[in-house]
């Protein structure tokens, strides 16, 4: 009886199986969800959705396959847009003083403000903001100009606003968890810990049962074995454009920043503008005073480093291509020569692009910088990253 | 036997059919939510309504499965069969039960916390596949095989730090505590401290909503630090007209309580600097 929705989930890619879809069933047979819609969605949502990213999802297919279920459970809401005049007025009526009501036929009386009420109304629908911000609360409307309580006028929503089921799914709060949006550092730790690779290197600290209870064996008398403790022995290098149209995007390399810095212990950065050239730097402030040739990081890190850039390859396509292209100086060698340096000495490099994908083949150079790393360029979003750490992550 | 919620504990109707429906159909609930919001506490609240046993299971980065069912002490074996101690035959003497046997032995119906699931290892749900599902596991040391007398309710915490494997969420219900609403966290205040003076609440939390909303917080503050700071508040006698929103002083009163990350105490430092600078 559900099968359309379920298979609207499918198309809406939210991971559901068959599983889940007979535990549903159990559930409503087992009299969880009778007669009520809300309780219905909520018993859907904890059976189908196993991840707060893909309740917004969820919520957008409920919404659009139940739509109208809600009005033949009685629980409808009023359409703002229908609301009669006669109820605005006796509203507004109930609410403002004589001073206040003197003030609206002065400002062009009480039917024109309903006019521009009713607009706003539609407006808001047209918006999708369609439920949480009525007139009132944005401090717009012409009743809270007047000097009304703005917590008042709540037109179309009577008591426990927020608790009717239909707007409980078309509220879409999960939006923020949806993963194609947006990077926390917590999220962006979890993605970066498929990196991982654990080691037993340094000082015999752990008790090694299996080892002791061998050598026991052996020998004959106890025979206590110790080992290393395991440890994180990924080794990570990061490049980082800085300024310029990066600038946009200072929040979310910032989290990123974070999250790598407290993620992994042997972690090096250099800053970069636009390509990479001659030289990098690790101090913004000091980036003409201080700088590092890029020769010797080349030689320093060795070929077990991943190797990550970060920047939004957005430039003019002399600045990869010409020696002498940059922006800032004059480059004996082109951007591109010193990025295929970089892939000949670090097989495990990528390139993580805070623009969105769908952006990028209105850009040439981001193109040609694609094409120099072999494809392997990701948004920097949870899913690229994790496309990324899949793909680093591999052998070569 | 249905969960509505304590006197202690306000549960939201999500939360409640997601409860009921773990109860119901005898499935785990799987619970996240930010760190604050009460999911550990849910399966303390489930037990105390119910009038169950609760038996909790604090999974560390260095837990296995295995320790859940049960382990076996081989060094002890190992070494009371060199000193001779007559023990050492009977291979039961040596097997510890986890919290896992205990559920399923018990005699009654029990509540079963995993709590931050997410903290061991990435294998470690995958190893719990089978015990929950069937609620059963083989003792490989003497043979026996452990059945639950009573499916316990078992409820599990996660953090978000690891995903999860998707056979391991199939079986489980789930549930995401979002962080509450100003009329849900007024309620929760009135439950956790009664007779508190309401203006009090509502000039603090429509404070602790504006921190929240502050961009760039590291650590936004959740629920269990609204109700430590509000026990703050009350201890120390503040009159509401004194938490208004002084533009000289960013800071709320007491800040402490809320802000556990000096650089977000720095981050309202600089604000309070910017907002004197433009009134000045």
């Amino acid at each position: 009886m559900f099968i359309p929705f379920f298979l609207e989930l499918k198309a809406a890619r939210v991971p559901v199986s068959l599983r889940e879809y007979l535990t549903l069933l159990e559930g409503m047979e087992a009299g969880l969800a009778t007669y009520d819609v809300e309780a219905f969605y909520y018993l859907a949502r904890s059976t189908l959705v196993k991840d707060e990213r893909h309740i917004d999802r969820f919520d957008q297919v409920f919404s659009h396959v139940f739509k109208g279920v809600e009005a033949l459970s009685g629980e409808g809401g009023i359409d703002p847009t229908n609301l009669p005049e006669e109820w605005l007025r006796r509203l507004a009526e109930k609410h403002l003083t004589e001073e206040e009501k003197k003030l609206v036929e002065a400002l062009g009386g009480f039917e024109k403000l309903m006019e521009t009420l009713k607009k706003r109304l539609e407006e808001q629908k047209g918006h999708h903001q369609g439920g949480s911000k009525w007139i009132g609360t944005a401090g717009t409307s012409p009743f809270g100009a007047y000097g009304h309580n703005p917590e008042g006028v709540r037109i179309g929503q009577h008591e426990s606003r927020n608790r009717r089921a239909v707007k409980v799914w078309d509220k879409r709060e999960f939006r923020n968890f949806d993963d194609s949006v947006e990077l926390g550092t917590r999220n962006i730790k979890v993605a970066l810990k498929r990196l991982r690779r654990w080691v037993r290197e340094g000082a015999d600290e752990e008790l090694d049962l299996p080892g002791t209870i061998h050598a026991t064996a052996e020998h004959g008398y106890l025979d206590v074995q110790t080992r290393p403790e395991r440890r994180n022995a990924v080794k990570l290098l990061m490049f980082f454009d800085v300024g310029g149209s990066m600038d946009d995007h200072i929040r979310v390399v910032e989290e990123l920043f974070s999250a790598v810095r407290t993620e992994f212990r042997h972690m090096e950065y250099f800053y970069f503008h636009n390509c990479l050239y001659e030289r990098v730097w690790k101090d913004n402030r000091r980036r003409h005073a201080e700088t590092i040739p890029t020769w010797d990081v080349l030689h320093k890190y060795g070929h077990d480093y991943k190797v990550i850039f970060v920047g939004d390859a957005s430039m003019s396509p002399y600045e990869v291509a010409q020696p002498g292209g940059s922006v800032e100086h004059w480059n004996p060698e082109a951007g591109a020569l010193w990025l295929n340096r970089v892939r000949a000495q670090w097989p495990n490099s990528a390139w993580l692009n805070p623009i969105q994908q769908k952006h990028w083949g209105y850009t040439h150079s981001i193109q040609m910088i694609r094409d120099l790393f072999g494809e392997r360029m990701y948004p920097l979003t949870l899913a690229g990253l994790e496309t990324m750490t899949r793909e680093l992550s591999r052998k070569h | 036997m249905r969960f509505e919620g304590t006197a202690a504990y306000v549960a939201d109707k999500d939360l409640m059919v997601a409860v009921n429906a773990a109860i119901a159909l005898e499935r785990p609930l799987l619970v996240k939510g930010e760190p604050g919001t009460g999911k550990t506490e849910l399966a303390r609240q489930v037990a105390a309504a119910l009038g169950l046993d609760l038996i909790e299971w604090h999974v560390k980065s260095t837990t296995k499965a295995q320790q859940g069912l049960y382990e076996y002490d081989a060094v002890s074996r190992l070494r009371d069969s060199q000193i001779g101690d007559e023990r050492f035959n009977e291979i039961r003497n040596y097997i510890k039960r986890g919290k896992l046997w205990e559920a399923f032995a018990a005699d009654r119906k029990v509540v079963l916390l995993i709590d931050e699931i997410d903290k061991a290892d990435i294998e470690f749900p995958n190893d719990l596949l089978q015990e929950l599902d069937r609620m059963e596991f083989f003792v490989y040391e003497t043979g026996e095989t452990i059945r639950a007398r009573q499916r316990p309710i078992v409820i599990i915490t996660s953090n978000n730090e690891k995903e999860l494997p998707d056979a391991f969420l199939r079986r489980c219900f789930f549930h995401y505590i979002r962080f509450p609403d100003a009329e849900t966290l007024h309620r929760i205040v009135d439950v956790h401290y009664p007779g508190i003076k309401q203006n009090l609440v509502r000039a603090a939390l429509t404070q602790f909503y504006e921190l929240r909303e502050v961009p760039g917080l590291k650590k936004k503050p959740s629920t269990s630090e609204a109700l430590d700071w509000i026990r703050l508040l009350v201890a120390d006698d503040v009159a509401p007209e004194d938490l208004r929103a002084d533009p000289k002083n960013a800071l709320p009163k007491l800040h402490g309580a809320l802000l556990k990350n000096e650089q977000d105490v720095h981050l309202f430092e600089r604000l309070a600097f910017m907002a004197r600078r433009q009134n000045g």
